[in-house]
């Protein structure tokens, strides 16, 4: 079976500068979503209580809060979770003494104010100071790992294909994160492990295009770098294609089955993937071109050399 | 005779070691995933008094006494210190804990708790197998993160070196003016003139040789400040938190859970998780627990193990021996005046515990005990602690009671002053808990709850069934969508697939620590779908050498060749990516981040050697015309 004709020669550069005017624009909308709404942080990030509570029936949200308004608790979100008959509590962190027992009192007077036999599914408390720790530590991860990253590829590449694939990382990364202000779903730590999820797997998508492209500008001695690009872009985009529906076939059935703990996470690694996927072919590419890479950057020799002894490792 | 040495294989073929070493690998992993297969039992584990160990006879009637009551236990261990009783369902379980606690009740400090042992046969335990063990999202527990106070700690530090400034000053006769705390500056001592303000400096150079001193002048007073250097507060809030933790384990032994976690995080905070447990607020009652200490006096003239209590005294039991002891109300010597407790060596090798107060309580030990040479001193340990009762099957807190404790009662042989030791027939075991116990008798700085979650049990299972099913069914639309696109090296594809999940279980279930959250699930799902990418590229590649018109077996060849340092590029970043993760992340991502990290390591092994030994097993070695792919 083929998806991908064998004899495929799309002019992919052709529209590179859509390509470069739809990344940019959505990369500055991103950004301005990001300023403006900003992301629903999640418990993990704010600090504050919230409570999961499992009804026998299909739970009566405003009843809900009623019920928490009386027992003195007014500044609460209530939302269903999952099911209808699941229900999650925030309380935002409130000074005083017993802030940790606030989870506890949320449910006792559910309990008591329903009659109801209620099942307490989850109580979670988090520090205000863990959370901007939290914060931090995040930021400092995505950052850590770009650079970790643009020190390799500059090793067994070349910077200019350095800046080329940390430039596609900073526009997945960037949109995703757009794309989670747009919807304003709840960012927890799963989601941000998704968002580094995302780095490692466009990065792959990246490096397998730069990778033919080394070796192309090897072997096709008289090429263009543009017309170098564009065939080695035609080279991998079976590769890259199936790569990402195999991926997508399982983050679908975590999307779908997964249940609602995770649906963010593979809500931001869908995105991810089909974001990371364009950003190899159009992001990557463009970013090195436009630097200028040329055939006496990729003369490593080394790239010869470990072929040959991979007789021996497998 | 000469012979080549090197003799050339054919086109794609492996030696037989490497199949064989292939084999042997395959079936170590299945080995050791193989213990996932069996699920758990049931299980009642009870441990003695302070967390220990159960002696036999103690265990037996235990045994006992189920069987008595009708309760069919299905296999009772007694091993390493773990006594376990396994049982057939979950309702036999409460009434098996409910028996055993009312069984033990007089019998001493036992603990009881629920427990779900993996049911592991014994051959394969024997082998080092063990399940995965799952992480609180998925088992239902309590986790809480504390934090010590630090500020507090140092303070703490900082009034005894005030006090014992002043002591040491007075003791060389140097009058100062005053020894205070200045917010940003440090530690002053302030003189009248400059001559006292020198030896003053010198004296205190002398004996507190881990602080910084400088001299200065303000108006009409000399100063001496003195700093705490950075190496000195990091190890003051090190044994903060050490204590701290010591202290938690010993309450943590109370509360009866079966596999408690107690951990440092970074420099101030102690993760604490409690699987099982779903009553936070008994647990944090006890967590939040008080002991305290004091030095007292013996009024021997009640006479040995006495039944009344003279005028001015109490009765007080010694829970090792069972000997009362009649302890006279004052004076007493508070735990808080203890500065440090830790065992040592005396001449003859023989354990000790090192005792250390401020001045003021030395002040006060010297007084009590210079006029009671050769006579007891009893430490006493007074402890809240809760009680509670089987109320519908649950154990509910109904009162709190003060436990008061005769831990030791030796004989003073000299004045003591605010360092002194106590010897006697320890061994070290038991002089390191009773250092400890001294210790958490005097928490320098209280520690808060600054995160807790609870994961009731329903849910637990609930992300359990979740996870597996998205699991099953991602693989197996990945391994249909392969065998229809790939055909026969579709089929090799899914063989590398099957096993690689066969080694990331295996490895998660051999390495200590790690544990199986619901975003590690996620992990080896995305691995899954990722891991498919090795083998992607190299038969993408070997569909574009046919093309080229490359004869099959050259193809299949080059393939393999051209991929590799591809595929080997593209892991490595993802690498990468894991190893931040796991360095900077902390709980859930840190999950996330070791199946991401073992999922990559295998896919290679399975996506390039796997699958290339099964190509050479089917097409190596011969000419081939056309092969399906």
């Amino acid at each position: 079976m083929r998806i991908i004709k064998s004899d495929l020669n799309i002019d992919f550069l052709k529209i590179k500068m859509l390509a470069t005017v739809t990344s940019v624009v959505l990369m500055l909308a991103s950004i301005g979503l990001l300023a403006t709404k900003g992301l629903n942080f999640g418990l993990d990030f704010t600090g504050g209580t919230l409570v999961e509570v499992g009804y026998e029936q299909d739970a009566d949200l405003d009843a809900v809060k009623s019920q928490l308004a009386n027992a003195g608790f007014d500044k609460v979100v209530v939302q269903n979770f999952g099911t209808s008959k699941d229900v999650i509590i925030r309380v935002a962190p409130i000074e005083g003494e017993d802030k940790d027992k606030i989870g506890t009192k949320v449910f006792e007077a559910l309990k008591q104010a329903s009659g109801e036999n209620i099942d307490l599914r989850r109580n979670e408390y988090v520090g205000a100071s863990m959370g901007e720790e939290l914060t931090e530590q995040g930021g400092l991860a995505i950052l850590v790992a770009l650079i970790c990253i643009l020190i390799y590829v500059s090793v067994r590449f070349e910077w200019k294909f350095a800046l080329g694939s940390v430039a596609a990382l900073a526009h997945d990364v960037t949109i995703t994160l757009g794309l989670f202000s747009l919807i304003q779903m709840e960012f927890d730590l799963t989601v941000l492990a998704a968002v580094l999820a995302v780095i490692g797997y466009s990065l792959n998508d990246t490096i397998v295009v730069f990778d033919r492209i080394r070796e192309n500008f090897l072997k096709l001695r008289k090429a263009e770098p543009t017309g170098v690009v564009n065939t080695s872009l035609n080279q991998t985009l079976a590769r890259t294609i199936m790569t990402s529906i195999t991926t997508l076939l399982v983050l679908l059935a975590l999307f779908f089955l997964g249940g609602a703990t995770i649906h963010g996470f593979a809500t931001a690694l869908i995105a991810g993937v089909l974001i990371g996927t364009y950003s190899s072919i159009y992001v990557a590419s463009n970013v090195a071109l436009a630097l200028g890479i040329t055939k006496e950057d990729l003369m490593p020799p080394e790239v010869e050399k470990e072929g040959a002894d991979q007789d021996a490792l497998i | 005779m000469l012979y080549n040495q090197q003799t050339v294989r054919p086109i794609n073929t492996y030696a037989g070691w490497k199949y064989a070493m292939l084999v042997i690998v395959l079936a170590l992993a299945i080995l050791y995933a193989l213990p996932n297969i069996y699920g758990e039992d049931y299980a009642l584990q009870v441990s003695g008094p302070k967390g220990g160990p159960v002696a036999a006879e103690m265990f037996e009637q235990i045994e006992q006494n189920l069987k008595d009551n009708g309760v069919e236990i299905k296999k009772s261990t007694n091993e390493d210190g773990r006594a376990l009783i396994r049982l057939f369902d979950s309702e036999t379980q409460l009434k098996a804990r409910r028996l055993t606690a009312e069984f033990l009740r007089d019998k001493g400090d036992f603990g009881v708790a629920l427990n779900l042992a993996p049911a592991t046969p014994e051959w394969l335990e024997n082998l080092g197998g063990s399940p995965l063990k799952l992480g609180l999202d998925l088992r239902g527990g309590v986790h809480f993160l504390m934090e010590v106070d630090m500020e507090q700690a140092i303070s703490k530090k900082e009034d005894q070196y005030i006090d014992d400034f002043k002591s040491l000053l007075r003791e060389q006769k140097l009058r100062y003016a005053s020894v205070v705390r200045v917010n940003d500056v440090g530690l002053v001592a302030r003189f009248r003139d400059e001559e006292t303000r020198d030896s003053a400096e010198s004296e205190i150079r002398q004996r507190f040789n881990e602080l910084n001193t400088r001299s200065r002048e303000t108006g009409e007073l000399y100063e001496v400040v003195i700093t705490i250097p950075q190496v000195k507060i990091t190890e003051i809030k090190d044994y903060a938190l050490q204590q701290n933790i010591a202290t938690l384990r010993n309450r943590i032994n109370e509360l009866g859970v079966a596999e408690p976690l107690i951990q440092q995080q970074g420099a101030e905070r102690i993760l604490i998780q409690l699987p099982g447990v779903q009553d936070s607020e008994r647990a944090k009652r006890i967590l939040g627990a008080t002991a305290t200490i004091s030095f007292q006096l013996v009024n021997e003239s009640a006479g040995y193990n006495p039944s009344r209590a003279p005028a001015g005294a109490e009765l007080i039991k010694e829970e090792d021996t069972g000997i009362n002891h009649a302890i006279r109300k004052s004076p007493l010597i508070s735990g808080e005046h203890l500065t440090d407790a830790n065992v040592g060596y005396d001449e003859n090798s023989m354990p000790q515990i090192n005792v250390n107060l401020d001045s003021e309580g030395g002040a006060k030990m010297l007084a009590m005990t210079s006029k009671n040479i050769n006579k007891p001193m009893a430490i006493i340990m007074r402890e809240s602690k809760g009680i509670y009762e089987e109320v519908d099957g649950e154990l509910k807190l109904v009162d709190t009671k003060l436990v008061t404790n005769v831990v030791s009662a030796p004989n003073i042989g000299a004045a003591l002053g605010s360092s002194f030791r106590i010897t006697g027939r320890f061994s070290p075991t038991e002089a390191r808990d009773l250092a400890l116990i001294l210790r958490s008798g005097s928490l320098i700085a209280p520690a808060y709850f600054v995160e807790e979650r609870t994961v009731g049990p329903s849910l637990g299972k609930q992300n359990i069934e979740l996870g597996k099913t998205s699991i099953i069914v991602g693989f197996i639309a990945v391994l249909i969508f392969m065998l229809i696109y790939y055909k026969v090296f579709g089929l090799v594809a899914n063989i590398a697939l099957t096993s690689n999940l066969v080694f990331i279980v295996a490895l998660m279930s051999l390495i200590p620590g790690a544990t199986l959250t619901l975003p590690g699930i996620a992990g080896i799902v995305l691995t899954v779908g990722m891991a498919v990418d090795a083998n992607v590229l190299i038969f993408e590649r070997i569909r574009e050498e046919l093309r080229e018109g490359t004869n099959p077996a050259q193809a299949i060849h080059n393939g393999y060749d051209k991929a590799f340092s591809t595929i080997a590029d593209a892991n490595i970043t993802t690498l990468i990516a894991a190893l931040v993760l796991f360095g900077i992340g902390t709980g859930p991502v840190k999950g996330f981040a070791v199946t991401l990290f073992l999922g990559i390591l295998t896919s290679m092994f399975t996506a390039i050697v796997g699958s290339r030994a099964i190509v050479n097993l089917i097409y190596g070695g011969k000419s081939l015309k056309k092969i399906s792919i």
